[in-house]
């Protein structure tokens, strides 16, 4: 059997996770002023919650902040302390560094107290909490270690019927010489006991507690005789139910301290009249054999013997002598009593309804009718599967896919009609394997909120960084992405939210003066759109200084001084490597640390990143992906008898060249003319080695393949053939990164093809244009 | 004796804890994520004893106490409120409510079991 406690703490660090994100939830509304009492305690209970289950793993770190922070929400849910943005960005912070020191504990590694102590410390000093260091150390929790043997123990705990081993007065002086060493010890100054008097008020039974249990709870700490007063019970007639009338007094003998004592009445504490007093030493009280003289002060009843707590109800119980019914009564406290009332019967039938209320129980535990012995009632239907199980399901469908393209293949040379069965079946067939491929990528899909609200605190931290106002917005956080693209989106999305507070917005005083807000906006939103996910990341800033943007790129001989470049053009130039350092543009309200890493970042992931921006407005970066990384959608071309497939998503158009759109600019060099600009022509027979370039392009196919950063190209090829979805396979793994090439894929007749990377194919072959025909740029 | 226990709470965490520690002891835990899911599960069960969490969503423990405690049949069931405090005031409401005994989390799984004896032999 695996380690259960180290399945509920994986299970705990991933709650942890859960509950981060509703504390994240529930501060963002609350900055967004929502004041909801119920907001304030999912936030609270995040807290609390981490706190609790920190407390029973024992990881310390994390409970001292928790609780703390806990303190703090507390003086919240309270409404002690009303929260302003200040003080709600504390705890987004505070809600950071306890994501952190969550993860910490879960790698086992510790977060420096630099980044803990100044939180907690501002913490305390805005909701004016002192420093709390005698709770901390009252804190100090008792890590759990179960010792599963319990059940062994515990099985031989008495049932309720058996209590032969409450001592007999008659039995004691038996016991007695046992009991001799003990008191013979050195430290004992006299007998070892207390003497306890209790007596119930009404609201002891209302509130669910039992003196039997607690009798014999104190029966576990030692030898204990039991009297029980029963003076006060009026006659059956005039026996009111609520009303508590017996009283006990009990004799223990035992080694354990007053307070071992006192923990058996901690839950009945004010409930009742309780007097616990050391057995006096010297007198006969003392003495296990003098246990029947106990009761001689409590007096007017008749002393009972404990063991008759034990007496069935078979026993007979004559009205005069109820001391029997009196012990048993504590089983079933008002309503029996009631029961006894109605029924006008004698007392002994108090005993009866005792042990129907024993009864009660019993057969409940073999009756439910959604009875779940032993399989706790599971809250929610959820199955954690092992990724690599998925992955092989997906790897199995993408079989599918290729198998069911061969099929197609197959029934398409045998010239089959399309109205016959095969055909049609077929047609239901690819229906089907669509549906499967999409519902086994769905599995892998979750939502991009996880994600979002991570981008919340770099938006904190960078705009606390450069000293502006920035609120973040979430939109579509529920969309759903495949789990590899959310990893993998992460660092990419992580630049472009730091640029847009870093470069994107501007200072406070540059806004007011431009007539905004003083806090700046970035807004961050998911969504589908034609089977792609879109993310796009938007800020309300000053927009990107094209005319500066243009100079650095000259500078940078990026492009010839006097290239003609659209603002499209020009803000894609940001994407180029090597367009900015931070030093270049750290006083500017463009951007572009790093832009090109987003962008092969993003291109890697079968993305598409694009830029829009308004002078005076804003910028917004919309980055669009393949749903999944398993399968794409492509057109399968042909050049030089190889089959090869372009991604959909990397072309703009295609065009059949006429001798117009052609221009030489030397023996291998040509360029396409488009609608006013020039493109180079790039021949994909000649650039992958397949044969020589062509004499003339004239009549030829060309794919225009789109970049985001301005470069485009025509790649010429010599026929198109199919626009289908391909099964995405690796080569990586077996032949290292290829130049050109992203993947391979199998088609319908069972050929292996390559999956080109046409933005790598570009950019190599612009790199070389670049050497070649420096005086032009591959821009425009 | 093996007692059948309702714990209601609303961290999973601390679910699995009570539901190991409860069937460790031989008992046999019934779990519910907060009040109302525990009043719906008392409607399938009668259990011996109840383990409750104080803040919880949808209804607090002090809410479900108190249902629990107005519906003639399950008044008497004892019922214990896990709190990470040991506030007295919290331990008062706790009463107030109908509660019979607290146990303060994180919880040593041994005074968990000796707690529930205590209220429910």
């Amino acid at each position: 059997m695996s380690d259960p406690m180290a399945e509920i703490r994986a299970s705990f660090f991933i709650e942890c996770e859960e509950l981060l994100e509703s504390l994240q939830d529930g501060l963002q509304m609350m900055d967004d002023g929502d004041t909801d009492s119920e907001t304030i305690n999912v936030v609270f209970r995040a807290v609390h919650s981490i706190k609790g289950g920190a407390g029973a793993f024992g990881l310390d770190d994390l409970v001292r902040f928790a609780h703390r922070f806990e303190t703090a929400m507390d003086e919240v849910r309270t409404g002690r302390f009303i929260p302003d943005s200040e003080a709600i960005r504390l705890f987004f912070a505070c809600a950071d560094i306890l994501g952190d020191l969550v993860r910490a504990a879960r790698d086992d590694e510790t977060v420096s107290e630099d980044i803990t102590g100044p939180a907690l410390e501002k913490i305390d000093v805005l909701v004016g909490l002192e420093e709390e260091e005698e709770e901390e150390l009252d804190f100090t929790p008792a890590t759990l270690s179960f010792d599963l043997d319990v059940g062994g123990d515990l099985g031989g705990l008495p049932d309720l019927p058996d209590l032969s081993d409450f001592p007999l007065a008659s039995d004691t002086d038996e016991e007695l010489p046992d009991l001799s060493p003990a008191e013979d010890l050195p430290s004992s100054g006299g007998p070892k006991g207390f003497l306890v008097v209790f007596k119930p008020e009404d609201s002891l039974y209302a509130s669910g507690n039992e003196p039997l249990y607690l009798f014999r709870a104190l029966r576990d700490l030692g030898d204990i005789s039991v009297v029980c007063k029963t003076g006060q019970l009026p006659d059956l007639n005039s026996l009111n139910p609520d009303t508590g009338y017996l009283s006990w007094t009990a004799t223990v003998h035992t080694e354990e301290p007053e307070l071992s004592v006192r923990e058996v009445f901690e839950f009945v504490d004010g409930l009742c009249l309780l007097e616990i007093s050391p057995l006096s030493g010297g007198t006969a009280a003392a003495r296990p054999n003098l246990t029947p003289s106990v009761p001689k002060p409590t007096a007017t009843p008749q002393p009972v013997q404990a063991a008759s707590v034990d007496s069935a109800p078979s026993h007979p119980v004559p009205l005069e002598t109820p001391s029997q019914a009196e012990i048993e009564t504590p089983s079933a406290p008002a309503a029996p009593i009631a029961k006894a009332q109605q029924k006008s019967v004698p007392i002994a039938t108090v005993s009866d309804a005792a042990e129907d209320d024993v009864a009660i129980a019993s057969p409940s535990t073999s009756s439910g009718p959604t009875k779940t012995t032993g399989t706790p009632t599971q809250p929610r239907a959820t199955v954690r599967v092992d990724l690599e199980r998925i992955d092989r399901l997906v790897n199995l469908v993408g079989e599918l896919v290729i198998n069911q393209a061969m099929l197609s293949q197959s029934v398409a040379e045998a010239g089959l009609p399309p109205n016959s069965p095969v055909s049609t079946g077929l047609e239901e067939f690819l229906q089907l394997t669509r549906d499967i491929q999409e519902s086994v990528m769905m599995i892998r899909a979750q939502p991009i909120k996880s994600l979002f609200q991570r981008m919340g605190r770099i938006v904190r931290e960078s705009s606390a960084s450069v000293g502006k106002e920035v609120r973040l917005h979430t939109d579509g956080e529920n969309t759903e992405v495949d789990k590899t693209v959310i990893e993998r989106l992460a660092d990419p999305l992580t630049h472009m939210i730091r640029n847009a507070v870093d470069h994107g917005l501007e200072s406070p005083e540059a806004r007011i003066a431009a007539g905004k807000p003083r806090e700046g906006h970035v807004t961050l939103t998911a969504q589908h759109r034609s089977g792609r996910i879109v993310i796009e990341v938007a800020d309300d800033g000053a927009g990107i200084n094209r005319e500066r943007v243009k100079e650095k790129a000259i500078e940078k001989g990026l492009i010839s001084a006097d290239a003609q470049l659209s603002d499209a053009d020009i803000d894609n130039l940001l994407f180029l490597p090597g367009f900015s350092t931070a030093s270049a543009i750290s006083n500017l309200s463009g951007r572009g640390v790093g832009m090109d890493v987003v962008r092969s970042s993003i291109q890697s992931l079968g993305g598409r990143i694009n830029i829009t921006s308004q002078e005076g407005k804003g910028t917004t970066f919309s980055i669009s992906l393949p749903l999944t990384l398993a399968v794409l959608d492509g057109m399968v071309v042909r050049v030089a008898d190889e089959t090869l497939v372009v991604p959909l998503n990397a072309i703009l158009e295609t065009l059949t060249l006429t001798d117009e759109d052609l221009k030489a600019l030397g023996p291998e060099t040509h360029v396409v003319q488009i609608r006013g600009g020039f493109v180079p022509l790039l021949d994909l027979g000649a650039e992958l080695g397949y044969r020589s370039p062509l004499e003339s392009y004239v009549g030829g196919i060309v794919l225009l393949i789109g970049q985001e950063d301005g470069n485009r190209a025509a790649l010429a090829v010599d026929a198109i053939e199919d626009q289908r979805q391909v099964v995405i396979k690796g080569l990586e793994g077996s032949y290292g990164r290829v130049p050109g090439i992203a993947a391979a894929t199998i088609l319908g007749d069972g050929q292996i093809a390559l999956i080109l990377d046409p933005m790598d194919l570009v950019s190599q072959a612009s790199g070389r244009t670049k050497t070649r025909q420096p005086q032009h740029s591959l821009v425009g | 004796m093996s007692l059948e226990v309702l714990a209601v709470d609303d961290s999973r965490t601390m679910r699995d804890m009570l539901n190991l520690a409860l069937s460790s002891a031989g008992f046999t835990a019934h779990l519910a994520e907060d009040g109302v899911h525990g009043l719906e599960v008392l409607e399938d069960i009668e259990p011996d004893v109840i383990i409750t969490d104080i803040n919880m969503p949808r209804m607090d423990g002090f809410g479900f106490i108190d249902a629990v405690r107005s519906e003639e049949k399950w008044s008497r069931i004892p019922i214990l409120v896990l709190t990470t405090e040991s506030a007295d005031e919290l331990k008062a409401k706790a009463r107030a409510a109908g509660a019979t005994g607290w146990i303060v989390k994180p919880f040593d799984p041994a005074k968990l079991v000796k707690a529930l004896q205590m209220v429910a032999g």
